[in-house]
């Protein structure tokens, strides 16, 4: 039995490696979007994990329970970098005021219009494919 | 580590109810890590003990106790380190790994000693059981995860948003498969230990099952994302290989009955309780995440309470079940073992299983509830949709406290016995 495990468990990991490092790869292959920049697109990834804004917010349904998805953010009516700046800085509800620097507030933004710009997250926007997989409905 | 991330739940829990609770103090942003962290932390410590006993048993030697000590010390410099920049609000890290990625060193250091400590004493074990393959893949598997989590400290991933969520929830799927293989692995191990046979750890089907589980901790992580715009072939290959979760399903419905008797015959009180609590809640939890691994269900669910029900479903009323079962089996045979189970302790138990039932359906509930507002073309604002789901948080804030007592009287019954063995 061992024997036969032991083999299993190698081809299984080799097949593992190989669809991880495809993955880990993709960065290198794809164009990247000239609206953005990626050095702050980079940096407002850091300042979202900084002040932990995952505790309580969500990216593509992914993250806390608390508050409202923030992928679409920027784009929403009356949305943008100013309304983000108060928004922070005074708190609202159950949410606290975050000592944010005019700097930070920028990077955020840029990250912010980083996961607005790759796609929609609103459940709405989905329709279900002939396999059952849900795809973006161009029409929505 | 149980407790505190009961304590700090419950806490946390206060805040969908009452939104300003401790919102200028200590606040949800620390309250919510505080509480994962304790939470993972005592599985991944409660699995670090039950692996060396398991270790110990089968090869009858005592495990490297300088390699055990160093290990237990990194453990305790990173977890004091964490709790501290948790309270004093220094974050960096990524969702349940928010400390500052420092204190992953000692983890992953940590981690390389547990695997030097377990590999030099099981090498030698010919034909190794079921139990040993997956303590070994969960080994493996959590440090490579663990090391493919800090990635993002590589500017090029962070610039690259849906790549990044995509290895983020590529390693938390795979974290998750690695620690059920630790704990899982160990559920074996005490059944065969409670049968007193080495039916279960030989068993074809049991290897068979095993390298199911090796399986989807590789390749199901994909269920997560699927509304993210990924690779197509990343969603369609977590899509086919969580459907392989039903397996596991039926295999569970269709053994319930034998299992049972099997171990019936032998008479571990609580281990063998905590066990068969643990196979209720894998029978409820996967057919709950195979259902959410169908993705036109899973747009209803994603991104709702339907999905903190699952995973606290399955940390509590799996992984804290086996741990507890080992807890029993392990710390102090000679008391527990053939101990007359008092009135107190059985009531103890079995209000521990209702109040996680409580909280699994309020948690279902109110996932349900805000999935059809997310989907609901004339939505209200996202405050009126939190407060119309305030009597499921009620429910369970409630059903938290009940656990926390629950697990406290068990916890303090453990300790007690560990503390009156060291006098005897």
């Amino acid at each position: 039995m061992r024997f036969k495990a032991r083999h299993i468990f190698l081809m299984l990991s080799t097949l593992f490696l190989a669809y991880s490092f495809s993955i880990y790869l993709h960065p290198f292959g794809t164009s990247y979007d000239k609206r953005l920049n990626r050095e702050l697109v980079s940096e407002g990834r850091l300042v979202w994990q900084k002040y932990n804004c995952q505790s309580c917010h969500q990216f593509y349904g992914l993250g806390g329970y608390l508050g409202p998805d923030l992928t679409n953010f920027m784009s929403a009516p009356g949305r943008g970098e100013p309304f983000l700046k108060a928004m922070v800085k005074s708190g609202i509800k159950q949410m606290p005021a975050f000592d944010l620097t005019d700097d930070e507030v920028h990077k955020l933004a840029e990250f912010l219009k980083a996961t607005d710009l790759s796609g929609r997250a609103d459940p709405r926007a989905f329709k279900t494919n002939n396999l059952g997989m849900i795809e973006q409905d161009e029409h929505k | 580590m149980l407790l505190t991330g009961l304590f700090f739940g419950v806490l946390a829990a206060v805040v969908y109810i009452s939104p300003e609770f401790l919102k200028n103090s200590i606040g949800f942003n620390s309250l919510r890590p505080l509480h994962v962290s304790s939470a993972l932390f005592w599985i991944f410590l409660g699995a670090t003990g039950s692996v060396y006993n398991g270790v110990m048993i089968v090869t009858g030697q005592k495990v490297n106790n300088t390699i055990a000590i160093a290990q237990w010390i990194l453990w305790m410099i990173a977890i004091i380190g964490i709790f501290i920049s948790y309270f004093t609000k220094h974050f960096g890290g990524r969702e349940y790994w928010e400390f500052d990625p420092v204190w992953a060193l000692p983890i992953a250091v940590a981690w390389i000693l547990f695997f030097v400590n377990f590999y030099k004493h099981i090498y030698k074990v010919r034909n190794w059981p079921v139990y040993m393959w997956m303590w070994f893949t969960g080994l493996v598997f959590f440090f490579f995860s663990f090391t493919e989590n800090y990635l993002w400290l590589f500017p090029v991933f962070r610039e690259h948003f849906v790549t990044d969520m995509t290895i983020q929830w590529k390693v938390n799927g795979s974290l998750v498969g690695a620690w059920n293989q630790l704990v899982y692995g160990t559920a074996f191990f005490l059944m065969d230990r409670i049968t007193g046979t080495k039916a279960v750890g030989k068993n074809n089907l049991a290897f068979a099952m095993y390298f199911l589980g090796l399986f989807n901790l590789m390749f199901n992580w994909g269920h997560h994302i699927y509304t993210l715009p990924t690779d197509k072939y990343i969603r369609y290959i977590g899509y086919a290989v969580s459907m392989t979760e039903w397996i596991f399903f039926v295999k569970i419905i269709y053994n319930w009955k034998k299992s049972v008797s099997d171990i019936q015959k032998h008479y571990h009180y609580f281990p063998y309780r905590f066990i068969m609590a643990s196979d209720f809640w894998v029978f409820i939890n996967i057919g709950l995440a195979s259902l959410l691994s169908i993705p036109a269900i899973n747009i209803y669910t994603h991104g709702t309470h339907v999905t903190v029900a699952h995973a606290m479903g399955t940390t509590i009323g799996i992984n804290s079940m086996i741990l507890l079962a080992a807890c029993f089996e392990f710390l102090k045979p000679g008391l527990y073992r053939d101990m007359k189970p008092t009135f107190r302790m059985n009531l103890n138990f079995w209000t521990l299983q209702i109040c996680l039932i409580v909280l699994f359906l309020s948690l279902n509930i109110a996932g349900f509830k805000k999935g059809l507002w997310q989907l609901s073309e004339n939505q209200s604002s996202y405050s009126m949709m939190m407060q119309s789901l305030q009597p499921y948080f009620i429910a369970f804030l409630f059903a938290g406290i009940g656990l926390l007592i629950t697990f406290s009287v068990f916890g303090i019954t453990l300790l007690r016995n560990v503390k009156s063995s060291l006098y005897s």
